[in-house]
């Protein structure tokens, strides 16, 4: 016992005084363990997550006001559903939030897409031309919102110079945060700059995913570069790169922070998109049974549509 | 060393308080209490930090203070008393939150504390009192003690003005003297003027107006147009009947001539401004007017570049029907959650105090109380004091209801859809307008 070393003579201990114990916690069973593991996590999820949706449901279904807890709450059934179904305002900030989602995740899906054949080539410097392009998504949305604003700008905005540069026009003729045909492109633009790498990031590791074998099959057989660029290399990235859409269509069909630095939804209502609508009446209007409703109305509409496609998505993959 | 970090301490805590996480506890205030003031951040914040070290010093007490801005500042404290939060003992909160602070028990009431200590709402300018203390209107109930006066003003450069070469130009084309305006017409003109002119080699334009869609501030502007062409909330007579009053053929055509100015004079990208982006525009050099509140003038008064001699200040113009302008403008309220009312009430007793409010108004601040404004020096007091006087005899307030919110996010966006985004007509947009605050006051169970 004397030449053990300290801890050699406290594990000793531990194993000789208690050795009740340690056979307790050796005799259970793996289910039991991994309940255990668990519980912290499956609490916490009820508690942020489970328990706040529900109760915005039962929201949604009364007149309840953040603003005015002390007001008897009544139940109104599906009024709000109906109502806001039927609001030709809300359609215009479905549609603006459409136009906003189909564009962006259209143009950075092809300029993702493209970027990412074109690092996944080897040529001197691609690391450090990958790490530039990163560069955007790993900024702040707030920020982002605030110096685009300044880019922006008629009078000092380095957009407005570039674009007059190339078109002769003058850099203060005309605005793309003030203007309703141009602010609906400006929040487009700023996304799509933003957010291209990630959908590159995807697609390139896609792209790395394709073994080689199937090229150099491909050259036996001759097939020119045109033909196993479609035969392969976008089958086989089709799977990444439509995850790469969902993403960016969910996370989009919710942008709230960029959009509403950049415009505010304005001008009048041409970007306001769904969930600046919903932030006014949830926190502005303090009409928390309506923005409950238009929540989960919200809620349903990403989730059915994303479900949607990841059938289709899982389709495309077991192909 | 023991001087070096009392130095560093309080620079510290003055840091801190300047960006609103409120800190500036000295070592007198760590003995007692400290209570926790909420407002805007803006010039007249920084005067009371200044003047509030006279309360710590007379009663002990620590003063920290929560400062946000404007953009943020409804959303941010409305939050705060929504979800009962006792960060704030003392709140100024907004004009228009008072109707609904007082009936969800926010604030509270001070009638009896008034009584008690003295205090009378006759020693105060009656339209602040109306403004900033009364829920329901005009009847003497009293959630807030009024405490800093503010109206929709304008500056103009006065060195532009005095230019030959400007006054000759514009006495051939308008065949009048270029000089402060006296209408809203007058006004246009001069906007009209300066957009695009040169001055000092340099492109300059005509107006900066408000035009901000988020939060409140094309309501703002534009009102000061609707007040003169004759808009009014509701019928005198009938509350909460707005037809014809809202939607008048005066008021239709008052909105109409803020678009007007707008599209002819504003600075390219100005499809967004409020307070800031108005100060940026005149500070700059960019513009001739601007539209922003009385709060600010004694900064720009003082500002190097544009300051002193450069500027001039008006009221807003008549109009076809009239002379208005907009309320802006506080009082200081009690928050019902906290748990320092007492100290709270200790310093809305200090603040009401004569010489406080003379302090008040010397250090930046717009005091209410008639002992300031009445005495005989203080149209001289300050380069804008007479104005801003005329101003408080003329103001508007925006709805006071507890459902404001709703009431002013209807007219943001059927104002801005009409000025800044062209959609549909002034009528149009009037009409909507009355339909949307019908709607609302029909939800508040409000009969019209």
């Amino acid at each position: 016992m004397n030449e053990l070393s300290a801890s050699s003579r406290i594990t000793y201990r531990a194993v000789m005084v208690r050795p009740g114990a340690a056979r307790r916690i050796r005799g259970l069973s793996d289910r039991t363990l991994a309940w255990l593991f668990i519980t912290p996590t499956i609490v916490l999820l009820l508690a942020i997550n489970i328990f706040p949706l529900l109760w915005t449901i039962y929201l949604s279904f009364t007149n309840y006001r953040a603003n005015r807890a002390n007001v008897p709450t009544i139940w109104l059934g599906a009024d709000w559903y109906q109502s806001i179904l039927t609001d030709p305002d809300i359609w215009a900030a479905m549609q603006v939030t459409a136009h906003f989602v189909i564009w962006t995740v259209v143009i950075e899906t092809v300029l993702g897409f493209g970027l990412a054949y074109l690092i996944d080539k080897k040529f001197r410097g691609h690391g450090m031309w990958t790490t530039i392009i990163l560069l955007p998504m790993m900024l702040s949305p707030a920020v982002v919102g605030n110096f685009w604003t300044f880019l922006y700008q008629p009078q000092i905005g380095l957009f407005n110079y570039v674009i007059a540069f190339f078109t002769g026009r003058e850099a203060s003729s005309f605005q793309m945060l003030g203007d309703v045909t141009l602010s609906p492109w400006a929040i487009v633009i700023v996304d799509a700059w933003m957010w291209t790498p990630y959908v590159m990031l995807i697609c390139l590791a896609g792209l790395r995913s394709i073994p080689d074998y199937l090229y150099e099959a491909a050259e036996v057989d001759r097939a020119s570069k045109w033909r196993q660029f479609w035969s392969i290399t976008l089958p086989m990235a089709l799977p990444f790169i439509m995850l790469a859409v969902l993403f960016r269509g969910i996370e989009n069909f919710k942008m709230f922070d960029m959009v509403n630095l950049l415009t505010g939804g304005g001008p009048g209502s041409t970007t306001e998109v769904a969930s600046i609508t919903l932030k006014r009446a949830a926190f502005e209007s303090w009409r928390t049974g309506y923005s409950s409703a238009f929540a989960i109305i919200l809620f349903v509409t990403v989730f059915g549509l994303a479900n949607i496609y990841v059938k289709a998505l899982n389709k495309v993959k077991s192909r | 060393m023991k001087r070096t970090m009392k130095t560093f301490v309080v620079a510290c805590g003055a840091v801190a308080a300047a960006f609103g996480v409120g800190a500036g506890t000295t070592s007198a205030q760590a003995q007692g209490k400290t209570i926790t003031l909420c407002w805007a951040a803006w010039d007249p914040a920084n005067a009371l930090v200044e003047l509030s070290k006279d309360f710590t010093a007379k009663s002990g007490i620590g003063m920290k203070f929560e400062f946000v801005p404007w953009t943020n500042y409804a959303d941010r404290f409305l939050n705060e008393l929504n979800s009962h939060g006792s960060l704030c003992d003392l709140i100024i909160g907004d004009s228009q939150w008072i109707g609904g602070a007082a009936e969800n028990g926010q604030y509270v009431k001070l009638n009896d504390f008034f009584k008690k200590e003295g205090i009378s709402m006759d020693d105060y300018m009656p339209a602040t009192v109306v403004g900033y203390s009364e829920w329901p209107k005009n009847t003497p109930n009293y959630w807030a003690l009024p405490a800093m006066g503010d109206a929709v003003g304008w500056t103009y450069r006065k060195d532009w003005f005095a230019r030959p070469e400007v006054q000759k130009d514009f006495k051939a084309k308008y065949g009048r003297d270029i000089g402060v305006p006296k209408t809203l017409d007058e006004l246009k003109d001069i906007a009209q003027f300066f957009q695009g002119r040169d001055i000092d080699g340099k492109k300059v334009y005509g107006a900066s107006i408000y035009t901000e869609r988020g939060s409140e501030g094309i309501t703002m502007g534009v009102s000061n147009y609707l007040y003169d062409y004759g808009f009014k909330y509701d019928d005198p007579k009938k509350p909460y009947a707005m037809d014809g009053f809202v939607n008048s053929a005066g008021a239709v055509k008052g909105l109409e001539a803020y678009k007007e100015l707008y599209k002819c004079c504003t600075p390219p990208g100005a499809s967004n401004s409020y307070m800031s982006e108005g100060l940026d525009a005149f500070k700059s050099g960019q513009v001739a007017l601007q539209m922003n509140f009385f709060a600010f003038f004694p900064g720009l008064y003082k500002d190097p570049n544009v300051g002193g001699d450069k500027i001039g200040f008006f009221v807003n113009p008549a109009g076809p029907a009239g002379q208005a302008t907009q309320l802006g403008g506080q009082g200081i309220s009690v928050v019902s959650y906290s748990k320092n009312q007492a100290e709270a009430l200790q310093y809305i007793k200090w603040f009401s105090g004569g010489d406080v409010q003379k302090k008040w108004w010397a250090l930046g601040g717009y005091s209410c109380a008639k002992s300031v404004l009445n005495d005989p020096s203080f149209p001289t007091s300050a380069p804008f004091a007479k104005e801003f006087l005329q101003s408080m005899g003329m103001v508007v307030d925006f709805w006071a209801e507890p459902s404001y919110a709703q009431l002013l996010q209807a007219e943001q966006k059927r104002v801005h859809d009409y000025v800044v985004a062209d959609k549909g007509t002034a009528q149009e947009a009037l009409d909507g307008l009355v339909k949307d605050w019908k709607a609302i006051f029909k939800e508040e169970g409000k009969k019209f």
